[in-house]
């Protein structure tokens, strides 16, 4: 393995590494040329830390010189969603309202993929505080498709995902409270993993909804995802909802190419209206695959699915219009106003007008009324009965089936600019990722072709039940393999020059 | 005319509610490590947590929930297997996440009752006080307004946060509303919190210092004619620093109230402030409007749900009740209920008892920790337990009551333990404080006096024994003050002949 090039998988640049065929330093210098060559079209980066990285990078290479054993992903370049707090790296999570702020701390993730010798390259762009579907929502410009700069590359995660596929970085970090990884990596012909909710530690990550938000792997390969998903996942005793319990065995799964004998449930809803010719031909081309790997295909309905989507759009909010009442501009971030004769309120006030986007206001104005005394029980309650309707569905089906599938997203990717002025067309691109997150189960994207009609990647939805995250890797790496083996190569080799060709 | 108290309670039923804040003496905040010391400079006891940090999350500290469950168990109130954390949101700059981590509708403790006991005009009488909940939640930054005339923020140049108090944990214990008081309202006002006060003491669970604001009271108090079943618009008196404040700020509100209603003008629903200086209060937020909090249950932390095993055991190791320790002491010294009483005041109920375990007679042990210790304490304004010890101060009593000291020099001994000196068996050596019992010793020294004052000694011979005073005076100086007054008197009278 002596070829290793930015093309090649996470796998391979570890291999390569363990033999000493390559180092990390050369591997952060490939990906920073690759970086500086098509960041001008992409910019899927807000923040790059080329000092940071190559000294991680020559750490790396020198504690393997002396024959130290390393993790296995210890020298593997990546990028990592600003949402993350890394410490003395500036992070805005995609807001004017941080801009300039340097954390005084890691994040979990942060710390776990540092003391695992992961090179950290930068902070990718996103939607503002992880609120939107097409990164149009970041206060520092768009982040373009690589299939088609005039796409969006899904959202909130637009930059991890853009990342991936312009080959800026093997692997990227992201986070996910309504689809903001698997619905990106969808779009971008990549794989991304919601874990189950838990299975990561929040711990440093900007909260957007807390009982919704989770970390997770994004990469080109199902195995890479899996290896992320290793190095970052377990229980952390300064994550209170974290859970005490084994990190499911999902590089195993992911190796395992095998399905026979496994029920997957394809959800009804999921498919219904709504959803793009293409899409579903891609998805029921791929459901082929899996029966001739092995695997019983039945048809599953989750009824209360429907509701999810609203649900959704009032817990998130109200969870949100708390969680960002601390950017008020006393203690960090920006500050508007302080001219010496404004009083703290209006400082405050000022501030919060200045330093968020109108999706934030708009979310957090959704938030504060669904909290409001005498709409409490009507809005936010009613979300959450609906929100355990919707996890017994989810019990339900998985009393009868290993995993549940569903294309990730009912379109491919949109013109940017196409539904910026319609927040309810917007939101509805998450109508099957949602679920999942409600649920606080485990969902994995991955590509299934390009749809005929526009040529751009369809995503694949797997989801397995609470902790059996190892279930959708199982299959999600026996359908990518029989892809891949089906069109003679991987689907990113397909995409325009720009990725990589 | 201006209704007095007398007249008001003649006219008006007070009805009271007590809401008392407590600051758990925890090593660490209530959602993170840092540390909980008082009095540390602005700003050294934060992290990313209590800071709010964008990202951070808080993780439940245990022993602020044992203390919670031990407090609940005192007041008898009934555990819940299964409570929650709510966010109570609003902006101010002192609260970090702009929302107080608290509990809402799912408290720990609920339920529960106090019983005290207050003198009346027909003698001693138990009122008891119901508990409607024990709930933890967090305290605030403080802020600190400078420039200005009034030191409140409006008016002020500029205002500086400190963050050191942010997260530590706070227990509010709730009363259900207290009545049937009458003119008695504000006496148990003050013995409850006293009570109270005793009761978390016991516990160890707080170092509930009313004038550090380790404990601090809410006073809400409304007022209805004499005989009517329904109740008044309630006033919430706030900052009542001390014992006597309670009392007072319930005898200031009820005379306020009953004068307004006195001219047909009807109270308004609002929080006021306890003025030290006058005992009176000042109007401060009106609670007219009330302000929506958006409550809702803490996403980022589980229910609190403590095993049932737990809980009995932490309720087996309850330490006796505060009023029945006090019954027993008081029966076991046989002191007075005033004396008792000072010695709870004071806090001194514990080095008292402690002393007189090492052998000390009652009376000496209190009479010192009380007296000489208290004045040596008070001058240098610090509590009397950080100068000296039980083990001293009953090494002191011993040496009394063995004729070695007298109490005269005990005084100075105490002096010099207190002044650090050292032991007071070191005192006694540096200072050589040593009573002179010798009598040859004795002998010289009054030998010298009649030879000084041969006169006196001559009208003492012919039995004019007042007159002994200047001689005995004489020996007392010669010796430094070190001799036995007595002694020198039997000696003396003795050798002149009226022994």
């Amino acid at each position: 393995m002596s070829d290793v090039t930015i093309h090649s998988t996470a796998a391979q640049m570890s291999e390569a590494l363990i033999a000493g065929s390559t180092t990390s330093v050369a591997l952060t210098n490939a990906h920073f040329a690759q970086i500086e060559a098509v960041e001008p079209a992409v910019h899927a980066f807000l923040h790059l830390d080329k000092d940071g990285a190559l000294s991680q990078a020559a750490e790396v290479d020198a504690k393997r010189a002396r024959g130290e054993k390393l993790a296995p992903l210890a020298g593997v370049p990546l990028a990592l969603k600003d949402v993350l707090a890394q410490q003395g790296v500036p992070t805005t999570a995609g807001s004017k309202m941080l801009e300039g702020w340097r954390p005084p701390y890691d994040a979990t993730v942060v710390k776990k993929l540092k003391d695992a010798g992961v090179v950290i390259l930068g902070k990718t762009n996103m939607d503002e505080f992880a609120m939107g579907s097409s990164t149009e929502n970041s206060a520092y410009g768009n982040t373009h498709n690589p299939w088609d700069l005039t796409r969006i590359p899904g959202g909130s995660g637009g930059g991890s995902a853009a990342a991936l596929a312009a080959f800026q970085a093997p692997l990227a970090i992201g986070t996910d409270t309504g689809g903001s990884i698997r619905q990106p990596a969808a779009v971008t012909g990549t794989v991304g993993v919601k874990p189950t909710y838990g299975g990561v530690s929040r711990y440093g990550l900007i909260a957007f909804s807390s009982s919704l938000d989770q970390a997770g792997p994004c990469a080109r390969t199902v195995l890479d995802t899996a290896l992320l998903h290793e190095a970052i996942a377990g229980y952390d005793q300064m994550d209170s909802t974290s859970i005490n319990a084994p990190v499911p065995q999902v590089v195993a799964a992911a190796k395992k190419l095998d399905i026979k004998g496994l029920k997957i449930g394809v959800v009804k809803e999921l498919l219904g209206e709504g959803f793009q010719a293409g899409v579903r031909q891609r998805f029921e081309e791929a459901l082929e695959e899996l029966v001739k790997a092995g695997a019983q295909i039945v048809e599953v309905s989750c009824p209360n699915f429907d509701y999810g989507l609203a649900a959704y759009y009032l817990i998130a909010p109200s969870e949100a219009s708390s969680n960002l009442a601390r950017f008020d501009s006393m203690r960090y971030g920006i500050r508007i106003g302080d001219d010496g004769t404004r009083s703290a309120a209006e400082v405050m006030s000022l501030t919060r007008h200045e330093g968020f986007g109108a999706e934030v206001k708009r979310r957090i104005i959704l938030g504060t009324y669904a909290l409001s005394s005498g709409y409490y029980d009507a809005y936010y309650g009613s979300a959450q009965k609906v929100r355990t309707l919707v996890k017994r569905d989810f019990d339900a089906a998985f009393a009868n089936v290993d995993v549940l599938v569903s294309p990730t997203c009912p379109t491919t990717a949109f013109k940017l600019g196409e539904n910026t002025d319609d927040p309810l067309a917007m939101y509805l691109n998450d109508i099957a990722t949602i679920p999942v997150n409600l649920a606080g189960i485990g969902g994995m994207s991955l590509p299934c072709g390009l749809a005929p009609e526009d040529g751009l990647p369809v995503g694949f939805q797997i989801m397995s039940p609470g902790m059996r995250d190892d279930l959708m890797y199982q299959v999600g790496g026996t359908l990518e393999a029989a892809l891949v083996s089906k069109w003679g190569h991987t689907l990113l080799s397909q995409a325009p020059a720009l990725a990589g060709n | 005319m201006a209704l007095n108290y007398d007249q008001a309670v003649a006219k008006y039923e007070p009805t009271l509610g007590l809401e008392v804040h407590v600051e758990l003496n925890t090593k660490s905040k209530m959602f993170c490590g840092c540390a909980t010391e008082f009095g540390a400079s602005p700003n050294t006891q934060t992290c990313p947590i209590c800071l709010g940090l964008p990202g951070a999350l808080p993780v439940v500290n245990a022993k602020a929930i044992e203390s919670s469950i031990l407090i609940g168990l005192a007041l008898n109130c009934s555990i819940a297997p299964f409570s929650r954390f709510a966010r109570k949101n609003y902006f101010y700059p002192d609260m970090p996440k702009n929302f107080q981590t608290s509990q809402y509708d799912e408290p720990i403790c609920v339920n529960g009752y106090l019983d005290v006991e207050i003198e009346t005009d027909e003698g001693p009488r138990q009122f008891r006080v119901e508990i409607e909940r024990v709930h933890m939640e967090e305290d605030t930054g403080k802020s600190l307004h400078v420039g200005g005339a009034t030191g409140r923020i409006h008016g002020a140049d500029y205002s500086l946060l400190d963050y050191n108090r942010a997260g530590i944990p706070l227990v509010e214990i709730v009363t259900k509303i207290v009545g049937g008081t009458g003119k008695y309202a504000p006496q148990v006002a003050r013995a409850y919190v006293t009570e109270l006060r005793e009761i978390l003491r016991s516990l160890g669970v707080s170092d509930v210092k009313m004038e550090q604001g380790s404990m601090r009271c809410d006073v809400n108090l409304s007022l209805a004619p004499v005989g009517s079943n329904e109740l008044g618009t309630r006033s919430e008196t706030k900052n009542v620093n001390s014992l006597r404040s309670v009392e007072r700020a319930v005898i200031g509100e009820v005379i306020r109230q009953s004068n307004r209603l006195e001219a047909g003008e009807r109270i308004v629903q609002e929080t006021r402030h306890f003025q030290e200086e006058s005992g009176q209060t000042r109007s401060g937020r009106s609670k007219e409007q009330a302000e929506d909090y958006r409550y809702f249950p803490e996403p980022d932390l589980v229910p609190v749900a403590p095993a049932t095993q737990w809980i009995e055991e932490l309720r087996a190791s309850l330490p006796e009740k505060p009023s029945t320790r006090r019954k027993r002491l008081q029966e076991l010294w046989n002191v007075p209920a005033k004396e008792m009483e000072a010695m709870v005041n004071a806090e001194l109920l514990d080095v008292v008892e402690e002393t007189i375990g090492l052998g000390s007679e009652p009376t000496r042990a209190r009479s010192w920790w009380l007296g000489e210790v208290s004045r040596l304490a008070n001058e240098r304004e610090v509590g009397p337990t950080f100068l000296i010890t039980p083990a001293q101060v009953a090494e002191v009593i011993a040496l009394i009551e063995s004729g070695e000291l007298t109490d005269k020099l005990a005084r100075q001994v105490v002096e010099g333990v207190v002044g650090g000196e050292g032991t007071p068996r070191e005192v006694i050596d540096k200072r050589g404080l040593k009573v002179v019992s010798d009598d040859g010793a004795l002998m010289v020294a009054i030998e010298a006096a009649i030879l000084a004052q041969p006169d006196t000694a001559e009208r003492v011979r012919g039995g004019n024994l007042p007159a002994a005073g200047a001689l005995i005076g004489a020996v007392m100086k010669a010796t430094g003050g070190q001799a036995d007054a007595a002694k020198v008197r039997e000696l003396l009278l003795k050798h002149l002949g009226q022994g």
